[in-house]
């Protein structure tokens, strides 16, 4: 029962300067952080984050999603915690803001410090090691899968899939570090993205 | 609890907040400096042990900032409780500066629901973060598979998460039961 007050109305909205889309409880803001953080031990949280923001609640669409998550990345700070800040300021403004961060790092900041106790005090951790590897391998698998789907959506044409290739090959491949290959591709993404009128 | 130690992490972590471009990942050197050469609130292995559990623990990477503040908490007195403080004042330092930036960038982001610019960014960027995405799982496959067990585990999971609709908590636990008894 989402009342979309989409596109129509710009311009100046008066009071937080952000008019939520539909209303989610700061509960339910930090639940949902709090559930993808956890279910991301091994890694792969910007995959976590995909599959409940994006597929299972629908708080945002794919393309936004993504440009949201390139845009935190971009910017300083830790990406999960700035894309917990996006969505939840996008939701409820400060307060979804918060009720994120809170709900994103709470109970891992609890998790580090009991492992950080057992780790200073005993001195080593096999067993979860152990888990921890396996884990990994899987959690791989899920960033890996989210790069197939997203850009089975994403790269329809040459040109995006260029753009892709390209990024690919400097960041991932060359070991270039994000700003260098941004300063050359985010230019002519958007270039390639700008919405035209009629030329051709 | 000594001043001087709360003074230096809540300097170095919000500096390092600002400063962190492109993840929190890429201060990681200068953090390894700063905790282990200047402040000697650790060894280089601890810190190196501490980067490890950090990874690969729930929640964003990042707290391995928790675990430098915990560590130099314990090295400045009061026990424990000294850690507990030292490990809250570093996870705060390092997220409000950036989360402050990101608030006014949203802000400005989404009273521009209908610029040209918005637009632009939401279509070119996507290819560009397919490709970072794939970029990412392909570093992290590196250094999270060791042997061909490991890259047949993340092969035959990638296979699963694009074909069924599994949920991925189920794999992830599975995989890990299967690293618990050493078979990755």
């Amino acid at each position: 029962m989402s009342e979309e007050g989409e596109k129509t109305e710009s311009g100046k909205l008066a009071t937080e300067g952000l008019q939520p889309e539909f209303q989610v409880s700061l509960l339910d803001l930090a639940l949902t952080f709090n559930h993808i953080s956890l279910a991301s031990f091994g890694g792969g949280l910007s995959a976590w984050s995909r599959e409940v923001i994006v597929v299972e609640k629908k708080w945002m669409s794919e393309e936004e999603f993504l440009s949201a998550l390139t845009m935190c990345r971009i910017l300083p700070g830790a990406n999960q915690v700035n894309l917990a800040v996006f969505v939840g300021n996008k939701m409820r403004g400060v307060p979804g803001g918060l009720a994120a961060i809170f709900g994103l790092t709470l109970v891992p900041v609890l998790i580090v410090l009991a492992l950080g106790y057992g780790y200073f005090t005993y001195h080593h951790l096999p067993a979860l090691q152990n888990i921890l590897r396996g884990a990994a391998a899987a959690a791989v698998a899920l960033t890996l899968s989210m790069a197939i789907k997203t850009g089975g959506k994403c790269l329809k044409g040459s040109v995006p899939l260029l753009l892709f290739a390209a990024i690919f090959i400097l960041n991932g491949l060359l070991r270039w570090h994000l700003l260098p290959c941004l300063a050359i591709l985010a230019p002519l993404s958007l270039l390639w993205g700008w919405p035209r009128e009629k030329k051709s | 609890m000594n001043v001087r130690t709360l003074i230096h992490l809540l300097t170095l972590f919000s500096a390092l907040s600002l400063l962190s471009i492109g993840g929190g990942n890429t201060v990681i050197p200068e953090m390894h400096l700063k905790a282990v050469k200047d402040y000697g609130w650790m060894s280089d292995s601890q810190f190196a042990d501490i980067f490890a559990i950090s990874q690969a623990a729930p929640g964003p990477s990042i707290l391995i900032v928790t675990l430098v503040g915990y560590k130099a908490g314990l090295e400045a007195g009061w026990g424990q409780l000294s850690g507990v403080i030292g490990a809250i004042l570093a996870t705060l330092a390092m997220m409000i500066p950036a989360g402050i930036l990101v608030y006014l960038v949203a802000r400005v982001w989404e009273n521009a629901k209908d610029s040209a610019f918005r637009h632009a960014i939401e279509k070119g960027f996507a290819p560009l973060t397919v490709g970072l995405v794939l970029a990412s799982g392909y570093v992290m496959s590196r250094t999270a598979d060791h042997d061909w067990r490991a890259y047949l585990l993340t092969a035959v999971c990638t296979g699963i998460f694009v074909t069924t609709k599994t949920n991925p908590l189920v794999v992830v636990a599975i995989a890990g039961v299967l690293g618990y008894m050493n078979l990755v």
